[in-house]
Protein backbone atom coordinates (compact mmCIF):
# COMPACT_ATOMS: atom_id res chain seq x y z
CA UNK A 1 0.00 0.00 0.00
CA UNK A 2 1.15 3.56 -0.78
CA UNK A 3 -1.27 5.22 0.24
CA UNK A 4 -0.02 8.22 2.13
CA UNK A 5 -2.58 9.25 5.80
CA UNK A 6 -3.01 12.19 6.11
CA UNK A 7 -5.87 13.28 8.63
CA UNK A 8 -4.43 16.85 8.92
CA UNK A 9 -5.61 17.84 5.58
CA UNK A 10 -9.34 16.83 7.10
CA UNK A 11 -8.94 18.43 10.54
CA UNK A 12 -8.36 21.44 9.15
CA UNK A 13 -12.17 21.55 8.72
CA UNK A 14 -12.77 20.59 11.56
CA UNK A 15 -15.62 24.34 12.01
CA UNK A 16 -17.25 22.75 9.75
CA UNK A 17 -17.66 19.01 11.10
CA UNK A 18 -18.35 20.88 14.49
CA UNK A 19 -21.05 23.01 12.34
CA UNK A 20 -22.14 19.69 11.24
CA UNK A 21 -22.55 17.63 14.40
CA UNK A 22 -24.56 20.61 15.52
CA UNK A 23 -26.92 20.31 12.51
CA UNK A 24 -27.26 16.64 12.96
CA UNK A 25 -27.93 16.90 16.92
CA UNK A 26 -30.21 19.82 16.50
CA UNK A 27 -32.11 18.13 13.61
CA UNK A 28 -32.55 14.73 15.58
CA UNK A 29 -33.77 17.18 19.05
CA UNK A 30 -35.91 18.28 17.26
CA UNK A 31 -37.27 15.44 15.41
CA UNK A 32 -37.29 13.42 18.88
CA UNK A 33 -39.52 16.82 20.45
CA UNK A 34 -42.01 16.27 17.45
CA UNK A 35 -42.21 12.34 16.63
CA UNK A 36 -42.55 11.83 20.49
CA UNK A 37 -45.78 14.32 20.39
CA UNK A 38 -46.78 12.62 17.10
CA UNK A 39 -46.89 9.37 19.01
CA UNK A 40 -48.92 10.29 21.54
CA UNK A 41 -51.16 11.88 19.49
CA UNK A 42 -51.12 8.85 17.70
CA UNK A 43 -51.43 6.16 20.11
CA UNK A 44 -54.68 8.56 21.52
CA UNK A 45 -55.83 8.23 17.73
CA UNK A 46 -55.49 4.61 18.10
CA UNK A 47 -57.11 4.20 20.97
CA UNK A 48 -60.40 6.10 19.70
CA UNK A 49 -63.87 5.72 20.04
CA UNK A 50 -64.46 6.43 16.79
CA UNK A 51 -63.30 4.14 13.84
CA UNK A 52 -61.84 6.32 10.87
CA UNK A 53 -59.71 7.88 13.66
CA UNK A 54 -58.47 4.11 14.18
CA UNK A 55 -58.11 3.29 10.97
CA UNK A 56 -56.07 6.84 9.87
CA UNK A 57 -53.74 5.72 13.10
CA UNK A 58 -52.89 2.30 12.13
CA UNK A 59 -52.73 3.85 8.08
CA UNK A 60 -50.04 5.45 9.09
CA UNK A 61 -48.07 3.18 11.12
CA UNK A 62 -47.93 0.71 8.86
CA UNK A 63 -47.25 3.04 6.15
CA UNK A 64 -44.21 4.53 7.42
CA UNK A 65 -42.76 1.80 9.07
CA UNK A 66 -42.99 -0.78 6.12
CA UNK A 67 -41.42 1.33 3.64
CA UNK A 68 -38.06 2.79 3.72
CA UNK A 69 -36.74 6.26 5.07
CA UNK A 70 -35.18 7.17 1.78
CA UNK A 71 -37.76 6.51 0.05
CA UNK A 72 -40.09 8.89 2.72
CA UNK A 73 -37.92 11.53 2.56
CA UNK A 74 -37.25 11.61 -1.31
CA UNK A 75 -40.98 11.78 -1.79
CA UNK A 76 -41.51 14.91 0.48
CA UNK A 77 -38.83 16.60 -0.95
CA UNK A 78 -39.13 16.32 -4.59
CA UNK A 79 -42.80 14.62 -5.32
CA UNK A 80 -44.42 17.61 -3.40
CA UNK A 81 -43.18 20.18 -4.97
CA UNK A 82 -45.17 18.86 -7.97
CA UNK A 83 -48.09 19.34 -5.88
CA UNK A 84 -47.18 22.80 -5.92
CA UNK A 85 -46.38 22.50 -2.50
CA UNK A 86 -42.67 23.87 -2.02
CA UNK A 87 -40.58 22.90 0.92
CA UNK A 88 -36.65 23.04 1.58
CA UNK A 89 -34.50 20.45 2.37
CA UNK A 90 -34.32 21.18 5.90
CA UNK A 91 -38.12 21.52 6.78
CA UNK A 92 -38.29 18.28 4.71
CA UNK A 93 -35.70 16.40 6.35
CA UNK A 94 -37.16 17.27 9.82
CA UNK A 95 -40.62 16.60 8.82
CA UNK A 96 -39.81 13.18 7.31
CA UNK A 97 -37.80 11.96 10.72
CA UNK A 98 -40.01 13.19 12.66
CA UNK A 99 -43.31 11.56 10.65
CA UNK A 100 -40.78 8.10 10.93
CA UNK A 101 -39.87 7.96 14.33
CA UNK A 102 -43.21 9.31 15.12
CA UNK A 103 -44.92 5.95 13.92
CA UNK A 104 -42.18 4.08 15.74
CA UNK A 105 -42.93 5.98 19.10
CA UNK A 106 -47.21 5.40 18.87
CA UNK A 107 -46.04 1.99 18.78
CA UNK A 108 -43.80 1.36 21.68
CA UNK A 109 -45.87 3.83 23.78
CA UNK A 110 -49.27 1.46 22.95
CA UNK A 111 -47.41 -1.42 23.95
CA UNK A 112 -46.86 0.23 27.32
CA UNK A 113 -50.01 1.60 27.78
CA UNK A 114 -51.34 -1.70 27.51
CA UNK A 115 -48.86 -3.26 29.54
CA UNK A 116 -50.53 -0.89 32.61
CA UNK A 117 -52.64 -3.03 34.88
CA UNK A 118 -56.60 -3.09 34.12
CA UNK A 119 -56.74 -2.30 37.89
CA UNK A 120 -55.14 1.08 37.46
CA UNK A 121 -57.87 2.06 34.35
CA UNK A 122 -60.31 0.97 36.63
CA UNK A 123 -59.58 3.04 39.81
CA UNK A 124 -59.38 5.92 38.13
CA UNK A 125 -62.75 5.28 36.66
CA UNK A 126 -64.02 4.63 39.81
CA UNK A 127 -62.83 7.40 41.28
CA UNK A 128 -64.55 9.91 38.78
CA UNK A 129 -61.51 10.56 36.05
CA UNK A 130 -62.30 10.92 32.47
CA UNK A 131 -60.16 8.61 30.03
CA UNK A 132 -58.02 10.92 28.99
CA UNK A 133 -57.51 11.83 32.52
CA UNK A 134 -56.84 8.41 33.43
CA UNK A 135 -54.50 8.32 30.84
CA UNK A 136 -52.52 11.43 31.55
CA UNK A 137 -52.14 11.33 35.17
CA UNK A 138 -52.59 7.82 36.24
CA UNK A 139 -51.25 5.60 32.64
CA UNK A 140 -48.77 7.74 31.04
CA UNK A 141 -45.71 7.98 33.74
CA UNK A 142 -45.26 4.32 34.54
CA UNK A 143 -45.90 2.87 30.49
CA UNK A 144 -43.13 6.06 30.24
CA UNK A 145 -40.83 3.99 32.45
CA UNK A 146 -41.70 0.59 31.31
CA UNK A 147 -40.98 1.80 27.82
CA UNK A 148 -38.26 4.45 28.41
CA UNK A 149 -35.26 1.79 27.33
CA UNK A 150 -36.94 1.13 23.79
CA UNK A 151 -38.12 4.76 23.06
CA UNK A 152 -34.31 5.94 23.58
CA UNK A 153 -33.06 3.14 21.71
CA UNK A 154 -35.34 4.25 19.06
CA UNK A 155 -34.10 7.86 19.33
CA UNK A 156 -30.48 7.14 19.26
CA UNK A 157 -31.42 4.82 16.19
CA UNK A 158 -32.86 8.18 14.87
CA UNK A 159 -29.97 10.27 15.34
CA UNK A 160 -27.81 7.51 12.80
CA UNK A 161 -31.13 7.85 10.83
CA UNK A 162 -30.58 11.07 10.03
CA UNK A 163 -27.21 10.83 7.58
CA UNK A 164 -29.57 9.76 5.23
CA UNK A 165 -30.93 13.04 4.71
CA UNK A 166 -28.03 13.95 3.34
CA UNK A 167 -29.80 12.46 -0.24
CA UNK A 168 -31.95 15.42 -0.44
CA UNK A 169 -28.61 17.54 0.54
CA UNK A 170 -30.28 18.94 4.37
CA UNK A 171 -26.87 20.36 5.59
CA UNK A 172 -26.40 17.84 8.30
CA UNK A 173 -22.91 15.75 9.24
CA UNK A 174 -22.97 13.66 5.96
CA UNK A 175 -23.28 16.27 3.46
CA UNK A 176 -20.81 18.25 5.43
CA UNK A 177 -18.18 15.05 5.40
CA UNK A 178 -19.59 14.84 1.50
CA UNK A 179 -18.37 18.09 0.89
CA UNK A 180 -15.11 17.62 2.74
CA UNK A 181 -14.79 15.20 0.34
CA UNK A 182 -15.19 16.30 -2.82
CA UNK A 183 -12.86 18.92 -2.09
CA UNK A 184 -9.53 16.97 -0.27
CA UNK A 185 -10.23 13.62 -1.75
CA UNK A 186 -9.49 12.48 1.42
CA UNK A 187 -12.07 10.11 2.04
CA UNK A 188 -10.97 7.13 4.52
CA UNK A 189 -9.83 9.93 6.64
CA UNK A 190 -13.05 12.37 6.28
CA UNK A 191 -15.00 9.03 6.37
CA UNK A 192 -13.57 7.41 9.66
CA UNK A 193 -13.46 10.91 11.49
CA UNK A 194 -17.11 11.30 10.54
CA UNK A 195 -18.32 8.07 11.88
CA UNK A 196 -16.11 8.33 15.10
CA UNK A 197 -18.38 11.90 15.61
CA UNK A 198 -21.66 9.97 15.05
CA UNK A 199 -20.89 7.05 17.72
CA UNK A 200 -19.89 10.21 20.34
CA UNK A 201 -22.98 11.62 19.35
CA UNK A 202 -24.77 8.56 19.77
CA UNK A 203 -23.41 7.79 23.13
CA UNK A 204 -24.06 11.13 24.14
CA UNK A 205 -27.50 10.82 23.38
CA UNK A 206 -27.93 7.63 25.14
CA UNK A 207 -25.88 9.32 28.25
CA UNK A 208 -28.75 11.95 28.17
CA UNK A 209 -31.35 9.79 27.98
CA UNK A 210 -30.19 7.76 30.94
CA UNK A 211 -29.84 11.18 32.96
CA UNK A 212 -33.71 12.18 32.17
CA UNK A 213 -34.43 8.51 33.05
CA UNK A 214 -32.70 8.94 36.35
CA UNK A 215 -34.63 12.01 37.07
CA UNK A 216 -37.84 11.36 36.18
CA UNK A 217 -38.49 7.79 36.83
CA UNK A 218 -37.21 7.68 40.26
CA UNK A 219 -39.96 6.58 42.45
CA UNK A 220 -39.53 3.31 44.13
CA UNK A 221 -41.45 0.28 42.59
CA UNK A 222 -41.36 -3.18 44.00
CA UNK B 1 -85.69 5.57 55.06
CA UNK B 2 -84.15 6.69 51.61
CA UNK B 3 -83.04 4.46 49.52
CA UNK B 4 -79.88 5.15 47.47
CA UNK B 5 -79.08 2.24 45.64
CA UNK B 6 -82.31 0.56 43.65
CA UNK B 7 -81.14 -2.19 41.16
CA UNK B 8 -84.16 -3.67 38.77
CA UNK B 9 -84.57 -6.71 36.97
CA UNK B 10 -80.76 -6.29 36.19
CA UNK B 11 -79.15 -9.15 33.37
CA UNK B 12 -75.89 -9.00 32.56
CA UNK B 13 -74.11 -11.37 30.51
CA UNK B 14 -70.21 -11.58 29.08
CA UNK B 15 -70.40 -13.10 25.49
CA UNK B 16 -73.28 -16.00 26.40
CA UNK B 17 -72.29 -16.63 29.76
CA UNK B 18 -75.10 -14.64 32.37
CA UNK B 19 -73.13 -13.13 34.75
CA UNK B 20 -76.22 -11.34 36.21
CA UNK B 21 -79.75 -13.20 36.45
CA UNK B 22 -82.81 -10.45 37.69
CA UNK B 23 -80.61 -8.80 40.09
CA UNK B 24 -82.94 -6.69 42.35
CA UNK B 25 -81.21 -5.07 44.78
CA UNK B 26 -82.77 -1.59 46.85
CA UNK B 27 -79.63 0.15 49.67
CA UNK B 28 -80.81 2.32 51.95
CA UNK B 29 -79.13 5.03 53.09
CA UNK B 30 -76.61 4.38 55.73
CA UNK B 31 -77.10 0.44 55.20
CA UNK B 32 -74.42 -1.88 55.58
CA UNK B 33 -75.06 -4.75 53.08
CA UNK B 34 -72.00 -8.08 52.94
CA UNK B 35 -72.26 -10.14 49.51
CA UNK B 36 -70.80 -13.45 49.60
CA UNK B 37 -70.94 -16.66 47.69
CA UNK B 38 -68.98 -19.11 46.28
CA UNK B 39 -66.22 -17.78 43.72
CA UNK B 40 -67.43 -16.75 40.57
CA UNK B 41 -71.20 -16.14 41.50
CA UNK B 42 -71.15 -12.35 40.66
CA UNK B 43 -70.70 -10.67 43.68
CA UNK B 44 -68.12 -8.83 42.12
CA UNK B 45 -69.96 -8.55 38.82
CA UNK B 46 -72.90 -7.19 40.65
CA UNK B 47 -71.04 -4.30 42.67
CA UNK B 48 -69.20 -2.93 39.47
CA UNK B 49 -72.20 -2.82 37.81
CA UNK B 50 -73.20 0.05 40.25
CA UNK B 51 -70.38 2.07 38.92
CA UNK B 52 -70.43 1.15 35.57
CA UNK B 53 -67.12 -0.47 35.52
CA UNK B 54 -69.64 -3.29 33.28
CA UNK B 55 -72.42 -2.08 31.56
CA UNK B 56 -75.50 -3.92 32.47
CA UNK B 57 -77.60 -5.97 29.47
CA UNK B 58 -80.89 -4.81 30.81
CA UNK B 59 -82.88 -3.71 33.49
CA UNK B 60 -81.99 -0.40 35.61
CA UNK B 61 -79.32 0.96 38.00
CA UNK B 62 -80.41 4.03 39.91
CA UNK B 63 -77.84 5.70 42.14
CA UNK B 64 -78.81 8.59 44.52
CA UNK B 65 -81.42 9.09 41.89
CA UNK B 66 -79.59 8.85 38.94
CA UNK B 67 -80.00 6.53 36.46
CA UNK B 68 -77.55 5.01 34.74
CA UNK B 69 -78.14 5.32 30.82
CA UNK B 70 -74.57 4.84 29.47
CA UNK B 71 -73.85 8.70 29.19
CA UNK B 72 -70.89 10.18 30.63
CA UNK B 73 -73.11 12.79 32.23
CA UNK B 74 -74.81 10.15 34.60
CA UNK B 75 -72.01 7.84 34.52
CA UNK B 76 -69.66 10.97 35.91
CA UNK B 77 -72.49 11.59 38.38
CA UNK B 78 -72.36 8.66 40.31
CA UNK B 79 -69.18 7.83 40.14
CA UNK B 80 -68.96 11.33 42.31
CA UNK B 81 -71.30 9.30 44.68
CA UNK B 82 -69.88 6.55 44.89
CA UNK B 83 -66.46 5.08 46.23
CA UNK B 84 -64.88 1.58 45.45
CA UNK B 85 -61.71 -0.02 47.30
CA UNK B 86 -60.50 -2.90 45.06
CA UNK B 87 -58.91 -6.94 45.86
CA UNK B 88 -55.79 -5.56 44.57
CA UNK B 89 -55.83 -1.89 46.38
CA UNK B 90 -54.71 -0.29 42.71
CA UNK B 91 -52.68 2.95 44.33
CA UNK B 92 -50.90 5.07 42.02
CA UNK B 93 -46.99 3.94 42.08
CA UNK B 94 -45.77 6.91 40.79
CA UNK B 95 -47.56 8.92 43.09
CA UNK B 96 -47.45 9.65 46.92
CA UNK B 97 -49.55 8.58 49.37
CA UNK B 98 -51.11 11.79 49.26
CA UNK B 99 -50.96 12.82 46.34
CA UNK B 100 -53.09 9.52 45.34
CA UNK B 101 -55.45 10.92 47.70
CA UNK B 102 -55.87 14.72 46.26
CA UNK B 103 -55.42 13.34 42.40
CA UNK B 104 -59.31 12.82 41.87
CA UNK B 105 -60.60 16.01 44.35
CA UNK B 106 -58.43 18.10 41.92
CA UNK B 107 -58.98 16.69 38.88
CA UNK B 108 -62.66 15.26 38.80
CA UNK B 109 -63.95 17.78 41.91
CA UNK B 110 -62.28 20.87 40.90
CA UNK B 111 -61.54 21.24 44.23
CA UNK B 112 -58.50 23.55 45.19
CA UNK B 113 -54.87 21.67 45.52
CA UNK B 114 -54.70 23.49 49.29
CA UNK B 115 -57.92 22.08 50.09
CA UNK B 116 -57.69 18.77 48.73
CA UNK B 117 -54.53 18.30 51.30
CA UNK B 118 -56.54 19.44 53.97
CA UNK B 119 -59.96 17.08 53.47
CA UNK B 120 -56.82 13.94 51.80
CA UNK B 121 -54.94 14.50 55.66
CA UNK B 122 -57.59 14.44 57.32
CA UNK B 123 -58.80 10.72 56.04
CA UNK B 124 -55.57 9.90 56.10
CA UNK B 125 -55.42 10.17 59.90
CA UNK B 126 -58.84 8.49 60.38
CA UNK B 127 -57.36 5.84 58.26
CA UNK B 128 -54.35 5.90 60.87
CA UNK B 129 -51.88 6.45 57.87
CA UNK B 130 -51.09 10.11 58.04
CA UNK B 131 -47.62 9.20 59.17
CA UNK B 132 -46.64 7.74 55.86
CA UNK B 133 -48.34 10.73 53.43
CA UNK B 134 -44.94 11.75 51.90
CA UNK B 135 -44.70 7.85 51.27
CA UNK B 136 -44.74 6.13 47.81
CA UNK B 137 -47.16 3.08 47.73
CA UNK B 138 -44.10 0.57 47.06
CA UNK B 139 -43.26 1.82 50.32
CA UNK B 140 -45.80 0.11 52.43
CA UNK B 141 -47.22 -2.98 53.24
CA UNK B 142 -50.43 -4.43 52.14
CA UNK B 143 -52.97 -3.51 55.07
CA UNK B 144 -51.73 -0.05 54.72
CA UNK B 145 -51.72 0.37 51.11
CA UNK B 146 -55.33 -0.74 51.64
CA UNK B 147 -56.17 1.80 54.38
CA UNK B 148 -54.67 4.55 51.90
CA UNK B 149 -56.87 3.12 49.52
CA UNK B 150 -60.14 3.45 51.69
CA UNK B 151 -58.79 6.80 52.51
CA UNK B 152 -58.05 7.84 48.84
CA UNK B 153 -61.96 7.23 48.00
CA UNK B 154 -62.96 8.77 51.16
CA UNK B 155 -61.57 12.08 49.96
CA UNK B 156 -63.81 12.18 47.35
CA UNK B 157 -66.80 12.21 50.26
CA UNK B 158 -68.53 9.85 48.63
CA UNK B 159 -72.57 8.51 50.20
CA UNK B 160 -71.67 4.56 49.55
CA UNK B 161 -68.63 2.90 49.39
CA UNK B 162 -67.81 -0.36 47.74
CA UNK B 163 -65.35 -2.75 48.58
CA UNK B 164 -64.05 -5.89 46.09
CA UNK B 165 -63.28 -8.25 48.41
CA UNK B 166 -60.76 -6.01 50.06
CA UNK B 167 -59.15 -8.02 52.21
CA UNK B 168 -58.16 -11.13 50.01
CA UNK B 169 -54.91 -10.15 48.94
CA UNK B 170 -53.45 -9.20 52.60
CA UNK B 171 -51.28 -11.51 54.50
CA UNK B 172 -53.78 -12.87 57.35
CA UNK B 173 -51.49 -10.63 60.19
CA UNK B 174 -53.26 -7.70 57.88
CA UNK B 175 -56.47 -8.43 57.62
CA UNK B 176 -57.54 -7.18 60.83
CA UNK B 177 -56.19 -3.28 60.38
CA UNK B 178 -58.09 -3.16 57.40
CA UNK B 179 -61.65 -4.76 58.97
CA UNK B 180 -60.91 -2.51 62.04
CA UNK B 181 -60.66 0.34 59.08
CA UNK B 182 -63.94 -0.65 57.53
CA UNK B 183 -65.79 -1.16 61.26
CA UNK B 184 -65.17 2.17 62.13
CA UNK B 185 -66.62 3.21 58.97
CA UNK B 186 -69.85 1.44 59.30
CA UNK B 187 -70.11 2.60 62.60
CA UNK B 188 -70.14 6.63 61.19
CA UNK B 189 -72.47 5.65 59.54
CA UNK B 190 -71.51 5.20 55.47
CA UNK B 191 -73.16 2.98 53.43
CA UNK B 192 -71.35 0.28 52.74
CA UNK B 193 -71.41 -2.85 50.66
CA UNK B 194 -68.98 -5.62 50.83
CA UNK B 195 -68.00 -8.16 48.78
CA UNK B 196 -66.21 -10.33 51.19
CA UNK B 197 -65.60 -13.37 53.00
CA UNK B 198 -64.68 -12.53 56.63
CA UNK B 199 -67.87 -13.49 58.38
CA UNK B 200 -67.00 -12.43 61.61
CA UNK B 201 -66.71 -9.03 59.96
CA UNK B 202 -70.25 -9.32 58.48
CA UNK B 203 -71.70 -10.49 61.89
CA UNK B 204 -70.39 -7.45 63.70
CA UNK B 205 -71.59 -4.51 61.37
CA UNK B 206 -74.19 -6.09 58.39
CA UNK B 207 -77.59 -5.26 58.53
CA UNK B 208 -77.99 -7.92 55.81
CA UNK B 209 -76.15 -10.25 54.61
CA UNK B 210 -76.72 -11.46 50.66
CA UNK B 211 -75.83 -14.64 49.60
CA UNK B 212 -75.23 -15.37 45.81
CA UNK B 213 -74.76 -18.20 43.28
CA UNK B 214 -74.55 -18.64 39.88
CA UNK B 215 -75.66 -14.93 39.10
CA UNK B 216 -78.47 -14.84 41.26
CA UNK B 217 -79.72 -13.33 44.55
CA UNK B 218 -80.62 -16.69 46.34
CA UNK B 219 -80.99 -15.64 50.15
CA UNK B 220 -80.90 -11.99 51.96
CA UNK B 221 -81.23 -11.97 55.64
CA UNK B 222 -80.17 -10.38 58.51
CA UNK B 223 -76.76 -11.62 59.47
CA UNK B 224 -77.99 -13.26 62.51
CA UNK B 225 -80.22 -15.39 61.05
CA UNK B 226 -78.38 -15.73 58.04
CA UNK B 227 -75.32 -17.68 60.06
CA UNK B 228 -78.21 -19.29 62.47
CA UNK B 229 -80.61 -20.74 59.72
CA UNK B 230 -79.70 -20.14 56.45
CA UNK B 231 -82.56 -20.98 54.31
CA UNK B 232 -81.10 -22.28 50.32
CA UNK B 233 -79.18 -25.47 50.45
CA UNK B 234 -76.40 -23.73 48.19
CA UNK B 235 -76.35 -20.97 51.22
CA UNK B 236 -76.14 -23.95 53.87
CA UNK B 237 -73.54 -25.73 51.90
CA UNK B 238 -71.65 -22.53 51.37
CA UNK B 239 -71.45 -21.75 55.16
CA UNK B 240 -70.56 -25.46 55.54
CA UNK B 241 -67.68 -24.79 53.74
CA UNK B 242 -66.35 -21.72 54.57
CA UNK B 243 -67.04 -21.79 58.98
CA UNK B 244 -65.04 -25.07 59.00
CA UNK B 245 -61.75 -23.21 57.98
CA UNK B 246 -62.34 -20.47 60.57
Amino acid sequence: MTYQFDFGAVLEYWPQLAHGCALTLSMTLLSVLAGLTIGLLTMLAGRSRWRPLRLLAVGYIELVRNTPFLMQVLFLYFGLPQLGIGITPWPAAIIALSLNSGAFAAEIIRGGVEGIPRGQFEAGAALGLHPLQVLRFIVLKPAMRVIYPALSGQFVLLLLTSSIVSAISAEELTAVAQQIDTTTFRSFEIYIIATALYLLMALLFSQAFKAVERRAFSYPQK
Amino acid sequence: MQSLIEMTGVQKYYGSFHALRDVNLTVRKGEKIVLCGPSGSGKSTLIRCINHLETIQQGSIVVDGTRLDGSMRTIDAVRMEVGMVFQSFNLFPHMTVLQNCTLAPIRARGIDKAAAETTARRYLERVHILDQAAKYPAQLSGGQQQRVAIARALCMEPKVMLFDEPTSALDPEMVKEVLDTMIVLARDGMTMICVTHEMGFARQVADRVIFMADGQILEEAAPDAFFRNPQHPRARAFLGEILAHH
